[in-house]
């Protein structure tokens, strides 16, 4: 009873402090920010070097290229979701520790996100400027990479979990992650597209807000469940 | 009736009563398969636009039918194995998953030759259920990639499920991504208002063949699963006591 009643006030001060420590972490290791931000831009860079420096082609793949690149960058981020937690052994601190693990895998998720996700958002302007995308296009693609960020650190979460720990869990998580991430990409790129072409994006944005209040809702669970399973 | 389910989860007893099972699907299913073939060749009349070509679909059709039902009898028992710790649930969702990818490709590539003389290209990106078929083959990938990764078998079963289940819960979402993106497809023909949209002659070795790939993956499934038992159970006592009886030398 009286366990109950302790526990349960402790839940968001508990997850917060865990968004906190990997903040602080991140902010001694700025590397794992960087790098698939410059990961992002390599990749954005070699869409022109490979098809050719045309404007008009540029304009037309530039949506596509962009939201490529940012899957791309956030499955390299995945990797490490988890793995640091792993090794060092604070992810068995999470599995004991009394607040429910879905709350504590949604703050790992939520931390990752706001390292790995929202810098790439910030970033994907500059990007989609040297495609020579319109500043009304560049708005919608900053608000579908915000939704499907978010919706790839939940997804990508469960894969994170699942592979944590194997050996070559990089090129396992990406295999098991990107056929489930393919929806998004879907209406992220084509919502981008169609407001190039003068379309409505209402009807993308909102399936990627569903996609990211679905993914809130049940990834955590999920990710709970693989997280037991992988450090059983 | 839980009994039964009880005494069907056993693997010694499942191990004895698959063969016994095997025979009633395999027999029907193959002359399901055979009347198909035949009536699908022979008698049924040529497409008034496809002509001879629409013929594939009696392959087509029942592979990618059978893809996205081996997904659900993976899913489902992969499910059951999580939530009662059922071993055979396991077993089941391990052995589907290879079935499961051959039908997937199969339909691929009859629809690939399809394309050939009707769209005049082996593949055309633009067309959804061509796409998500792939989509499929990929999660297929992904499942047994991630079963294939991890050594220990128990391991394998709960991290593999959980894939399975949060691949189910996507299925429906790619699909209709998918549709979403683009459309070049013919429209459904055979569940839709108003009934099928296809002559008889060319509706009925149609359900035939659905229905014989139905029993024989049925068949299939159940004498993979039995060896799959088998290989599981290979340390347990009653193996080594059927080997026994059998004369051999444990």
């Amino acid at each position: 009873m009286s366990e109950r009643e302790t526990s349960l006030p402790d839940l968001l001060p508990g997850a917060y402090a865990l968004v906190r420590r990997d903040l602080r972490v991140a902010w001694k290791r700025p590397g794992d920010v960087f790098n698939p931000l410059i990961f992002f831009a390599m990749v954005a860079t070699l869409f022109p070097l490979a098809t050719g420096p045309s404007p008009e082609q540029l304009a037309f793949s530039g949506p596509g290229v962009v939201w490529v690149a940012a899957l791309l960058a956030m499955l390299l981020s995945l990797n490490g979701l988890f793995w640091s937690d792993f090794e060092d052994g604070s992810l068995e601190q999470l599995l004991v520790s009394p607040l429910p693990l879905p709350a504590l895998a949604l703050a790992k998720t939520i931390a990752h996100w706001l390292l790995s996700g929202l810098p790439l958002v910030i970033v994907s302007p500059a990007i989609a400027m040297t495609y020579r995308l319109p500043g009304a296009v560049i708005g919608v693609l900053m608000l579908t990479l915000m939704l499907g960020t978010l919706s790839l650190s939940l997804l990508g979460a469960i894969g994170a979990a699942l592979t944590v720990g194997l050996p070559r869990g990089a090129a396992l998580l990406s295999l098991v992650i990107l056929p489930l991430a393919m929806p998004l990409l879907v209406f992220g790129a084509r919502t981008v597209s169609f407001v190039a072409a003068g379309d409505s994006y209402a009807a993308g944005v909102y399936f990627l807000a569903a996609y990211a209040v679905l993914g809130l809702s049940l990834a955590p669970f999920a990710t709970a469940a693989a997280l037991r399973i992988s450090n059983e | 009736m839980w009994t039964f389910f009880h005494k069907l989860a056993s693997p010694p007893h499942f191990y004895r009563l698959a063969p016994q099972i095997v025979p009633w699907l395999a027999v029907p299913g193959l002359l399901c398969i055979a009347y198909g073939t035949y009536a699908g060749l022979f008698v049924a009349p040529p497409d008034y636009q496809q002509g001879d070509a629409f013929r594939i679909i009696y392959v087509h059709v029942p592979a990618a039918y059978l893809s996205m039902l081996a997904y659900m009898v993976m899913a489902i028992s992969a499910a059951i194995g999580l939530i009662w710790r059922m071993k055979l649930a396991h077993a089941v969702a391990a052995s589907a998953a290879p079935l499961g990818a051959w039908f997937t490709f199969l339909a691929l590539a009859t629809g690939s030759i399809w394309g050939r003389p009707m769209w005049g290209t082996w593949w055309e990106w633009g067309d959804p259920r061509l796409m998500s078929e792939l989509l499929m083959l990929f999660l297929y990938f992904g499942y047994m990639a991630l079963r294939a990764a991890i050594d220990d078998t128990v391991k394998a079963d709960k991290a593999s499920a959980v894939l399975a289940i949060v691949g189910a819960v996507n299925v429906p979402i790619i699909h209709f991504s998918v549709e979403w993106w683009s459309s070049l497809h013919q429209g459904p023909t055979l569940i839709r208002a108003g009934g099928p949209a296809i002559d008889a002659a060319m509706l009925y070795p149609l359900l035939a063949m659905i229905l014989g790939f139905s029993l024989l993956f049925g068949a299939l499934l159940l004498r993979r699963v039995r060896s799959e038992v088998l290989y599981r159970e290979r340390r347990k006592r009653w193996v080594r006591d059927m080997i026994l009886a059998a004369g051999g030398r444990a």
